[in-house]
């Protein structure tokens, strides 16, 4: 192979790796959304699935007993109140229950915040239907504030029979003042 | 060509300048090497001072904060600054001496790819004198913690986008120079093993180094540009960070340690005098391991909240990998079979090589077992693992590598009384250091904790003799390494009367320049395929 026909080869090479290397750069970022598509199918991170039910429509299972907990926490500056009214509950899937989080903002600012859940285990959490979420939209909160916030869940009737106990989880974030996705 | 390009074949830019502008093979892999060298002492140095710290429990010489900085400097420098350029500073050396190419495929850029790391190295350092100090998150750069490093953050992010294009910009050229560049008669199928495990790594680097830049990128514009890939407030999730970052860290692990098997591949048929057994099944299952390398990452984060069957099959998949390594394992045992084995120094390390990484790769089969690592799970074992794979592994076999090729290098023998001292120390230094931390592991020590409870105190003080120990034994390579570039008696062209391959056609110290005409290959040169 003369030089010539040589440096070219190795350049075209070069090239196609570079290529490759771009392409990977690029994969690195495609991982992001194929992460979030693959959680949603599987609803394997506990995020859950928005849901329409109708709660009229839906029959109770009387024979089945479910318990369910509740766990809170935050993730803002300084110590704020986050508890839930009650910390576990029994319930029946197929019926509609309530329960609440009270929430106060000790700072003397004004603080928009949100509410990002999680269900564990991850596999039930596509079973947990929420008609009602402080959770669904950003939260402000005045000064010192404080007050209840409601959650109106039902479990599917469908929940795998070898989960008995599932926790819901709520965690405060700063909404840092923009219009994020809201969350489940 | 012409009698008056023979004529300079041997001439070189004056001074220190010539280091700068060199785009020959040679110079650069002297350049890579002595700058992994420095690399590894500033490494070692941190890691002294982790050991010193552990020597008792309680606070002696460091606040918390400051050893947070030492273990996740002392992570980044050792991967990105010692054993990485260490294998890319051997590659350049031998690659084109070992397959009869005159240079490097693309010389500049060959200059350009090494002159990015001491920027690099210089940012990430600096971060010490920074307000906040040094990344102190580890090295993994778990966010939400990393993001609340201080001024040192963008300098880490940068810091990494230039080593990601240093170790790119290398692999490239790595990959074009073996494909495009080997002499005629030489092919696929008869090239050395060393040069096989780096065409395999290069691939390895070009398809995960990429996305550690991108990872990092997103990082970065979490934390000043307002995206939210991590951050759940937005609707990102942290856990994507780790399952990302584990994508590019687990081929990783193995960017380190194929150039290592390859070495050893090198030295021990050299010793045993007898051709590698197996060449073709080492071939295959380096290909293997570099595929099983992608489908494995998550074994790093069972307990992040895994469902049971991404458990299953990762556990499955990471032990799948033990297959083709044991091929290996088995391989290198079968060319000592029955060879006329002599010990030199090299010789030392390819067998310790051998011994102490199935010790490593045995604990890492231990933590391939998912509801065992909920135990094993960031405690001392996990380093003790890692530090047998990478420190007993990798780094004793650039040991190996330097002191097999060093006479080819600087023309002169070294002393092989000092380096059988070396190699002796090291060995005796390095399992009083990282055994007892299997120990400290299994009885539940957190990694990454600068205090400890008092039942720890005895393992962590035979720990940290065996790491002074260690560490002060590699001032005698230093000494070895400059002995042996000043004087030391002369060397011949074939420097081992056992070593195969056109590297041993020069003569030593290598001419500057070689091989312009593509050499032929003798009947010796082509036994490669062992029984």
């Amino acid at each position: 192979m003369t030089r010539s026909a040589r440096q070219q080869s190795n350049r075209t090479l070069a090239l196609k790796l570079a290529g490759i290397t771009l392409a990977m750069f690029g994969f690195g970022f495609a991982l992001v959304p194929l992460y979030e598509v693959f959680c949603e199918i599987t609803g394997l991170n506990g995020k859950g699935v928005n849901r329409i039910v109708s709660a009229a429509a839906t029959a109770v299972d009387d024979n089945r007993w479910v318990t369910v907990e509740f766990l809170s926490g935050s993730n803002l500056a300084g110590s704020w109140e986050f508890r839930p009214s009650q910390s576990r509950m029994r319930v029946q899937p197929g019926r509609l229950y309530s329960v609440s989080y009270q929430a106060r903002n000790p700072t003397d600012q004004a603080v928009t915040v949100r509410a990002v859940s999680s269900i564990a285990p991850g596999t039930a959490a596509g079973y947990i239907s929420k008609l009602e979420c402080f959770c669904f939209r950003q939260q402000r909160f005045a000064p010192e504030e404080q007050r209840m916030m409601p959650v109106r869940f039902m479990v599917d009737r469908a929940l795998p029979p070898e989960l008995g106990t599932i926790s819901i989880a709520y965690t405060l974030f700063d909404s840092l003042n923009r219009e994020a996705a809201p969350g489940s | 060509m012409t009698e008056s390009v023979h004529a300079h074949a041997d001439e070189k830019p004056p001074g220190l300048w010539r280091w700068v502008v060199t785009t020959n093979h040679k110079d650069i892999g002297t350049l890579y090497l002595l700058f992994a060298l420095l690399m590894f002492f500033i490494g070692g140095s941190m890691s002294m001072v982790i050991r010193t710290e552990l020597f008792q429990p309680g606070l002696q010489f460091t606040d918390p904060l400051f050893f947070n900085q030492m273990t996740t400097m002392h992570a980044l420098v050792m991967i990105f600054g010692a054993v990485m350029p260490a294998f890319v500073g051997l590659a350049n050396w031998q690659i084109p001496l070992m397959i009869g190419a005159p240079d490097m495929a693309f010389p500049r850029m060959n200059n350009w790819s090494f002159w990015i790391l001491p920027f690099a190295f210089s940012m990430l350092l600096s971060t010490l004198f920074m307000p906040g100090g040094a990344p102190a998150g580890g090295w993994t750069m778990y966010p939400p913690l990393v993001l609340m490093t201080g001024d040192a953050f963008p300098y880490l992010i940068f810091s990494i986008h230039l080593m990601g294009l240093s170790s790119l910009m290398g692999a490239i050229n790595i990959i074009v120079t073996i494909l495009n560049m080997r002499t005629p008669e030489m092919n696929l199928m008869k090239m050395p093993l060393f040069v096989w495990t780096w065409l395999v790594t290069a691939f390895l680097l070009i398809a995960a180094m990429p996305v550690l830049a991108g990872v990092v990128t997103m990082l970065l514009t979490d934390r000043y540009f307002g995206s939210s890939f991590f951050n759940a407030a937005g609707g990102g999730d942290p856990v994507m960070f780790q399952h990302i970052f584990w994508f590019f860290g687990h081929p990783e692990v193995y960017i380190m340690i194929l150039p290592a098997f390859g070495v050893v591949s090198t030295i021990i048929p050299t010793f045993a005098r007898k051709p590698l057994f197996g060449y073709a099944s080492m071939v295959y299952a380096t290909a293997s391991i570099a595929f099983l390398s992608f489908i494995v990452w998550a074994h790093h984060m069972f307990t992040v909240g895994m469902p049971l069957a991404a458990e299953l099959f990762f556990m499955y998949s990471t032990m799948l990998i033990a297959v083709p390594t044991g091929v290996k394992i088995f391989n290198w045992v079968s060319t000592m079979w029955r060879g006329s084995m002599t010990f030199e120094t090299p010789m030392l390390w390819a067998i310790s090589f051998v011994v102490l990484f199935t010790i490593g790769g045995f604990s890492g089969l231990m933590l391939a077992i998912t509801p065992a690592d909920f135990q094993y799970q960031d405690t001392y074992f996990v380093v003790a693992h890692f530090h047998y794979v990478l420190v007993t592994g990798s780094v004793f076999g650039i040991f190996g590598a330097v002191y097999y090729w060093l006479p080819k290098w600087t023309g002169n023998m070294y002393n092989e009384r000092l380096g059988k001292i070396h190699f002796w120390c090291s060995i005796v230094f390095s399992n009083l250091l990282y055994f007892p931390q299997h120990f400290l592991g299994l009885a539940g020590m957190p990694r990454r904790v600068p205090d400890y409870a008092i039942q720890f105190t005895d393992w962590n003080q035979v720990s940290s003799i065996g790491g002074i120990g260690f560490g002060l034994t590699q001032l005698i390579f230093v000494y070895i390494v400059f002995q042996a570039i000043r004087s030391g008696s002369k060397a011949p062209a074939r420097v081992w009367d056992g070593a195969i391959g056109l590297e041993w056609s020069v003569p030593s110290p290598a001419p500057y320049h070689t091989f312009q005409e593509p050499p032929k290959l003798t009947e010796g040169e082509l036994q490669r395929e062992g029984i």
